[in-house]
This record gives structure tokens, C-alpha cells and sequence, in this order.
């Protein structure tokens, strides 16, 4: 199997989903995360070889024209982001089968979530800038069907935009990043552009390129102006807010960083710009989870925080500061997904997630309880779990900073504590401590497939706790490696015997539950705060929008006020004028001379064309008028017939016939004909006729006439029997030499059908 | 209104217009015919068919959904691009085959044919979606 194959399996296997779902619906969940599982397998036994240092590249061409090629690259830091996807995505699967069990939908949820996995998937182990690209906007679309999930709710659909608009917004911003990347780098292969990066950092555009890929990145994983996406797709099923916006999505600016760190990296736009920004996200939101009472706004609250802690360190850049990233990377991974599946089984089994309104539920949910308990210390970096060896290689990468050391050393310490207070919040008080009086009677423990997820990964943060050179030697260190461009064995270790850095650990620890506890004496001044996040960012995008809206419906107003014939005056007016000034400009009038030979039954088809052209316009009925239409149309296919254009005249035949029918159809809806408008308005209206007409006139006039290239139909004529076995050139070049454009022709076509039937029905609807 | 004249006539006229409708869409890549007035051809049948009768009549003698119609053309004018791709040419090259029957000259098949069906289905689709929903008002 190879790797393009890792991808693709996931989009077939989504598009299946729903079909399966139709005739199974018992453990759909275990069904689908097959898939997820055999992934997971396949990508393990690529670890010893990554863990040698090898790195994988498999190329297709795509566009061979544009260059453009279709490729993949797995390293260790693929490695490390592939492995998180299944394995996550496999436990995400089991849990939503169950989660979702009673929802009509879960077929198509399954469909989105598998869609979103593969898309992850395409990004980690996209070999090129441009395929990079396109699994990146992938992502970014079904992570908007995923949160807009529920889309009977107006809030889970405005959610759903906002973060499609401000992702996607990033999005464009990183296309264009990326394109100059390119443009520079002479490639958009990683394997050659990895020994660009002098050439990229020496270039007059280098900071507008950073700029452009760091907004993408920004936006995607949610750091400083833009985190407020983050919170509001928690109107997403809770499955999903573990997966995509705790685990993997949001991580994928965190991947790009560090996969472009090599190219990009080192310079001091990168250092400032990442760093500050990453610093500014950690605090903002690490304070602002802090007087959430949902649970799952106050987990997305410390993701972004933890984002922003990722986004610092890497944009610190020292070697130290890489590894504790991707240190710190894997073990949120594995306590936040954790954390995200207990806090849905909590309001599955008890229909709240307010913590104010949850307590003491060990009793009524043990395993789960354990799950979360475990998640929690982790969280808080108490040994011997995963999250403390993630925080002490923190504390000891900041000391070794040279100058600004203990600044982040103090900002570390601060966002450590709020995490502290965040895990009592989410995995202490719903289980253990709680209002007194809170009881759940309705509660008991959750499915098997509900509490999977949970003890897994709050148990490999223990298992990893225990050994911690198992994941450090075979995952972690080619994965810091691939950053930093150089072998780089990790040691990690829970003890290292008394130190300033245990102390540090110790005191973070003691403060952030000393915060826990105030945390309600706490909440007043928090209302304050309160009061300024209105302002915030997200004031500003729905000011933007609102704004976007207004214009919107101003010009809708303006140019299309419901009257058809207002809109064909403006579309012909804009044609005669626009057009006819280019031509007059531009001297346009080339070979301009009467033709010579007029046959007598070509004048004679132009006179009954025109006549009843001119009783079209003087008739006082209706289907009077229809009919000399329907003589326009049949007089223009005799010309047809008489050029020798076959197909074309029998195709216009049958338009005339369908419009004629169309016509009667709709007789009966239509108004009388009202009496004549006055002279005033019918001159208007027949000027511009007489201005539409000329310029047709003309146009086709020159187009037949002035020729600056040989015609292509000689080559038609030629071509059409040897290489397409067809003697009728029409048809050969609508169906084989220009296929594409008719494919693309029937699809309008299609869509215009379900307009037209969707305009219908939506009237009838309103009528009942 | 019901016409017993228009209906008798109707009786025979559809059953031709389908049929030369398939006369079309086969003699189309070597004489004047093709897909896409193949479907206008058939749809015409069917309107007629909604004149003479109602729309009730057609839709149960025409038995699928024009949605359906729509779909299933689009998919195979869509799938007969992707043959190309199983034998590494780009998307879209027409393949060719030969056949032989005894007393005619040699038959030539290919994807073509396949992509023109799709347009045939998909234009009876369309126009029959809207001369319908129009018909039902």
C-alpha cells in the first residue's frame, strides 16, 4: 500500500458511509473506525524506519504543465501528526457511533468526519506546497459541515460561517504566501525548497511572504486576533471538538509553522512576529477559559491557550524551545482529547455542562471519573503523567534562553498555572468536589464506546508518564528532527533528582490550585473582563459582515428590484455602452464593407424575420406575440440550414418549439397585457433595442470578418476522422475534443434546472 | 381540455419521437444529430405527452425522476472521462473499440458514445425538471 492510498481511503470510504449507515446501524461506530485502525497499523510500521532517519517521498504528476504534482513526504513529523490522526480518529469514530447513536444524520456525520480525517491526513503528509494547500481548504470545509452539524440551530449555522470566513479567509492569505514561495524558491516540492531557505530569507518579499503564511496558520489554529472561531465551534457535536478543534485541525498552523520553520525560520520578523503573537494567544485565552462555566468552552478556551504556548515556542527557535514544542504538542494531544470525550459522555449521561450545575458524579460514573482524573493531573504536569515531563522540559527550555530566559520563564509559569485551575475545573469539580447538594440521580456510567476514548488516552498520558523514552525515542525525536533539520536524540526521563526546575514545577502546581480555589471570589473582577471582550475581535467580524450585508442589500435594491425588464434594460445597457466604447476607442471598425452576393431567399427569410420582429412589438395579444417570436427563431434556423449548419438549426428548432411550449405553460399566471406605455418610455425602449441590435450587428459582423489567426476549423476537419472516428465535426468536438466544456456546460445546466424547479416549489410552498 | 384527437395522435407521435430521439443520439458522431438535440427530441415527446394527458400521466410514463435523470447523467458523462484514466491517458481521452458484425461495415464504439448518453439523459432531465414543475403550477 502506498501513501497516496492512506489518503484516498479515507474520501472513499466516507462517501460509502452513509450507505452503510442506511443498512447498519448497531456498532456503526466499530464499522467505521476500521478504517482509522488499519491506517493506524500501517503507519506504525513506518516508525523504525522514520526512527532511522528516513524520510519517504512518493510523487504523481497532477499538472505536469504548470508543474504542479500530486506528491507526499513522510518524516517524523508527518509521522507524528498521522499517528495522532487515526489513532484519535479511530477512538472519535467509536465514540460518535455511540454519541450520535438517535441522530437521523450519523451516516452523514460519519461521512464528514472521514472526509475531515483523510483531509488532516493530506495535509501532515502533502510532499508539496500546492497539495499542502489543498487538503488545508479541505479541512477548513468539513470542519464547517461538522460544526454546522446540527443545522437546524441558527447558532451552530452562524458558528459553522464564522469559522469557514475566517479560515478560509487565512486560507487565501496563505495561497498567496505559499505562490511566492514558489515563485522564489523555484519549486513547491519540501524536499528542494528545504535548501531554499537562504535564498527565501535573502528576498525583498520574505516579509510579506512571512506575513501571508503566518496569517493562515494564525487563523487555523486560532491565536490572537482571530481565536474567537475557536470557542464558537464548540456548537459542533462534542466528537468533533475533541478531533478537530482540540487534537488535530487546530494543530495544523502549528504543523505549518514547524514544517516551514526551516525555510522560513530564524530570522527576527519570524522570531517577533510568532513569538508575541504566540505569547499574546497563550494568556489572553489561558484568562479567558478561566470564568467559562461551560466545560467545553473552557477546554476550547485552553486549547487556544495551549496553541498560543505551541506558537511561542516555536517562535522562540532555539533547539530546546522545538523540542518541548512537539514534546508538549503530543501530550495536549492526548489529555485535551481526553478531556473533550469526558466532557460529552458528562452531558450525555446527565444532559449539563455547566460546572456550576455538576458534581460529585464518581459515584454515578467511576471509570469515566478515572479517565477525567487522569486527564486532569496530566493537565496539571503532576507526575509521573505525560503533561509533567511536557511542563519540566518547558520550564527547562526557557531557563536556557540567553537574555530574555526568565521573561518567558514567568510567562510559561503564568499560562501553566491557568491550565492548573482550568484541570480542576473540568476534571476535579464535575467528579469529586462540586456544588453540595448537586445530584445526578438519572446519571449512571457510560457505554463502553463512550468511555474508550477517554481511558485511552488518559492512560497512554500515563503509559507514556511511566516510560517516557517509548514515545521519545521511536515518535518525538525524529519528529523534532524533521524541524530542526538534524538528528536529535531526546532523553527524557520523570526524575531528575531535586532541582530548580522541580521546584519551579512545585510552585506552578501549589499557585494554580491555590487560583482554583479563589476562582470564585474571583469571578466579579472576571465580569469585568467580560465587559471588554465584547469588544473584542469578534465585535469586529460580525461589524465586518453585518457591513458586507448592508452593501449587499443596498445594490440588490439598487440593481435588482424584482422588474425584469429594469434588468434587461441595465444588462443591455451596460453591454451597448461598455462594448460599444471599446469599439469606438479602440478603432474596432476593421474590414467594415456591404457583402456583394444576397441570394433572393436570403432576403427573402430576412424580410419575414424582421416583419415579424416588428409585429412581436405592435401586437396587442399575447400569444400573438409568442408567435412571431417563434417565426424569429425558425427563420434564424433556415439560415442555419442555409450556411449549412445542420445540427445548429435542428437544436434551434427545438428551442423554438420549447419555448413556445414554456410560453403556454405559464400564460395562465401571467397578467393581462396591459395597454401600451406611453411614447415617452416606448421611444426609450426602442432606442436601446436599436443600440442592442447594431452592436450584435456589428459584433458578428467583425467576428466573421476580421481574422488575425488561421481558423482552428481546418484543423477539425482534418483531425476529426483519424483521431476521433467521427465524420460530424460538431459532435466530435462536443463530445471528444472539447468534451470538458460540455461536461462543464450540462453541469450549469443542471444547476440552472434546480434553480428553476427550487424557485417553483419555494412559491408553491408559500402559497399553502 | 381534453382532445381525443390531440390524445390518439399523441399515442402514435410519442412512441416515434422517443425512437428517432434514439436514432439521433446514435447517428451523432457521423451525421447531423447528437446528445444534446437527442434529449430536446425526447423531452418534446414527453411534453407532448403532458399536453395531450397531464402531468401525473407523464411522470408515471417516464417512471424515474428527472432529478434522477439529471444525476445519473451527469455521473456517467462524468465517469466515461474517467475510463481514460484506468489505461494512464489524461482524463477524458476517448477510447476506442472496433467491432465487427457480419454483412455491415466495421462499428466503431467508444467513450464518446458513452459521454453523449450522459448528455442525452441529463438534457431530457433538465428540461423535463422545469417543463414539469412549470406544467404543476
Amino acid at each position: 500500500m502506498s501513501i497516496i492510498l492512506t489518503v484516498l481511503s479515507g474520501f472513499i470510504f466516507a462517501s460509502a458511509a452513509p450507505f452503510v449507515h442506511r443498512f447498519i446501524k448497531e456498532g456503526i461506530g466499530w464499522i467505521m473506525a476500521l478504517l482509522p485502525i488499519s491506517l493506524l497499523i500501517y503507519f506504525l510500521t513506518y516508525v523504525p524506519m522514520v526512527a532511522a532517519g528516513e524520510v519517504t517521498i512518493v510523487s504523481y504528476p497532477w499538472i505536469p504543465r504548470l508543474g504542479v504534482t500530486l506528491s507526499f513526504y513522510l518524516d517524523g513529523l508527518s509521522l507524528l501528526f498521522s499517528l495522532l490522526i487515526s489513532g484519535i480518529g479511530a477512538l472519535v469514530l467509536i465514540y460518535a457511533g455511540s454519541y450520535l447513536k438517535e441522530h437521523p444524520q450519523l451516516g452523514r456525520f460519519n461521512l464528514f468526519i472521514l472526509m475531515f480525517m483523510a483531509s488532516m491526513l493530506g495535509v501532515v503528509l502533502a510532499g508539496n506546497l500546492l497539495t499542502l494547500f489543498v487538503f488545508w481548504e479541505l479541512t477548513s470545509l468539513s470542519s464547517y459541515l461538522l460544526i454546522g452539524f446540527d443545522h437546524e440551530r441558527e447558532t451552530a449555522r452562524s458558528a459553522a460561517l464564522q469559522a469557514l470566513l475566517v479560515t478560509g479567509g487565512g486560507g487565501l492569505a496563505l495561497l498567496a504566501g505559499l505562490v511566492m514561495i514558489g515563485q522564489i524558491g523555484g519549486s513547491f516540492e519540501f524536499s528542494l525548497l528545504l535548501q531554499q531557505g537562504d535564498r527565501l530569507r535573502g528576498d525583498p518579499l520574505y516579509v510579506p511572504i512571512v506575513l501571508l503564511v503566518l496569517l493562515g496558520a494564525f487563523t487555523k489554529s486560532a491565536q490572537v486576533p482571530f481565536h474567537f472561531w475557536l470557542p464558537s465551534a464548540m456548537e459542533a457535536p462534542t466528537p468533533v471538538s475533541a478531533y478537530l478543534h482540540s487534537a488535530t485541525m487546530v494543530k495544523a498552523g502549528i504543523y505549518l509553522m514547524a514544517r516551514l520553520t526551516p525555510i522560513l525560520g530564524g530570522t527576527d520578523t519570524w522570531f517577533y512576529t510568532v513569538s508575541i503573537i504566540g505569547g499574546a494567544t497563550m494568556l489572553v485565552t489561558g484568562i479567558s477559559a478561566l470564568y467559562q462555566n461551560d466545560m467545553k468552552r473552557i477546554l476550547a478556551y485552553s486549547t487556544a491557550s495551549v496553541l498560543g504556548m505551541l506558537t511561542l515556542l516555536l517562535g522562540l527557535g532555539a533547539t530546546a524551545t522545538i523540542e518541548t514544542a512537539i514534546i508538549y504538542l503530543f501530550a495536549h494531544a492526548l489529555y485535551k482529547g481526553a478531556l473533550f470525550l469526558v466532557a460529552g459522555a458528562v452531558d450525555h449521561e446527565t444532559g449539563r455542562r455547566d460546572i456550576r450545575a455538576l458534581g460529585g458524579l464518581r459515584r454515578a460514573m467511576p471509570i469515566t471519573a478515572a479517565a477525567a482524573g487522569l486527564a486532569a493531573l496530566s493537565m496539571a504536569g503532576i507526575p509521573p503523567l505525560f503533561g509533567y515531563i511536557g511542563k519540566e522540559v518547558l520550564y527547562e527550555a526557557a531557563q536556557k534562553l540567553s537574555g530574555i530566559g526568565s521573561y518567558v520563564t514567568g510567562l510559561l509559569m503564568l499560562a501553566s498555572l491557568l491550565l492548573v485551575a482550568v484541570a480542576g475545573m473540568v476534571g476535579l469539580r464535575p467528579f469529586v468536589i462540586g456544588k453540595k447538594g448537586v445530584t445526578h440521580p438519572e446519571a449512571h456510567e457510560a457505554p463502553i464506546s463512550l468511555r474508550l476514548g477517554p481511558v485511552v488516552l488518559a492512560g497512554s498520558g500515563l503509559l507514556f508518564g511511566l516510560f517516557p523514552s517509548l514515545a521519545g525515542y521511536w515518535i518525538l525525536s525524529p519528529a523534532v528532527a524533521a524541524v530542526l533539520r538534524q538528528p536529535a536524540p531526546l532523553h527524557l526521563s520523570l526524575w531528575h533528582g531535586w532541582n530548580e526546575i522541580v521546584l519551579l514545577s512545585l510552585a506552578t502546581t501549589a499557585a494554580g490550585a491555590g487560583l482554583y480555589a479563589a476562582r470564585e471570589r474571583l469571578l466579579p473582577a472576571a465580569e469585568a473582563l467580560k465587559g471588554i471582550a465584547r469588544w473584542g475581535p469578534a465585535r469586529g467580524y460580525s461589524a465586518t459582515l453585518n457591513g458586507m450585508m448592508r452593501l449587499a442589500q443596498a445594490q440588490t435594491r439598487l440593481l435588482q428590484n424584482g422588474r425584469l425588464r429594469i434588468y434587461l434594460m441595465i444588462v443591455a445597457t451596460s453591454a451597448v455602452g461598455l462594448a460599444g466604447y471599446t469599439l469606438l476607442h479602440r478603432d474596432g471598425f476593421i474590414g467594415l464593407g456591404i457583402e456583394s452576393e444576397l441570394r433572393f431567399y436570403e432576403v427573402a427569410i430576412g424580410g419575414v424575420i424582421l416583419a415579424a420582429a416588428f409585429l412581436a412589438t405592435q401586437t396587442r395579444s399575447r400569444l400573438g406575440a409568442v408567435t412571431a417570436l417563434g417565426v424569429v427563431g425558425y427563420g434564424v434556423a433556415l439560415i442555419y440550414i442555409l450556411y449549412g449548419a445542420p445540427d445548429l438549426a435542428m437544436t434551434q428548432f427545438l428551442i423554438e418549439t420549447f419555448m413556445v411550449i414554456l410560453f403556454i405553460l405559464v400564460f395562465y399566471h401571467l397578467p393581462g397585457l396591459t395597454p401600451f406605455s406611453e411614447w415617452k418610455r416606448r421611444l426609450r425602449d426602442g432606442l436601446l433595442s436599436l443600440a442592442v441590435g447594431t452592436l450584435m450587428f456589428t459584433l458578428a459582423y467583425l467576428a466573421s470578418h476580421a481574422r488575425f489567426h488561421p481558423p482552428i476549423s481546418r484543423f477539425f476537419a482534418e483531425t476529426s476522422v483519424p483521431m476521433a472516428h467521427g465524420r460530424n465535426i460538431v459532435n466530435v468536438i462536443l463530445v471528444d475534443f472539447r468534451a470538458f466544456d460540455t461536461l462543464g456546460e450540462i453541469t450549469v445546466l443542471s444547476v440552472a434546472a434546480f434553480g428553476v424547479y427550487a424557485l417553483l416549489k419555494l412559491r408553491l410552498e408559500g402559497k399553502r | 381540455m381534453i382532445s381525443l384527437i390531440l390524445r390518439t395522435a399523441t399515442h402514435f407521435l410519442f412512441t416515434i419521437m422517443l425512437q428517432f430521439s434514439l436514432f439521433l443520439l446514435l447517428r451523432g458522431h457521423n451525421e447531423p444529430g447528437g446528445g444534446f438535440v437527442a434529449g430536446l427530441m425526447a423531452a418534446g415527446g414527453f411534453a407532448l405527452y403532458t399536453i395531450a394527458y397531464d402531468v401525473a400521466a407523464t411522470r408515471q410514463a417516464l417512471r424515474v425522476d428527472p432529478r434522477t435523470l439529471i444525476a445519473v447523467g451527469l455521473a456517467i458523462a462524468a465517469g466515461s472521462g474517467l475510463l481514460s484514466l484506468m489505461k494512464g491517458s489524461p482524463f477524458m481521452t476517448g477510447e476506442w473499440g472496433h467491432l465487427r458484425l457480419p454483412y455491415l461495415e466495421r462499428l466503431n464504439i467508444g467513450t464518446p458514445l458513452l459521454f453523449d448518453t450522459g448528455v442525452y439523459l441529463t438534457v431530457i432531465g433538465v428540461t423535463l425538471m422545469i417543463i414539469l414543475s412549470l406544467a404543476e403550477e
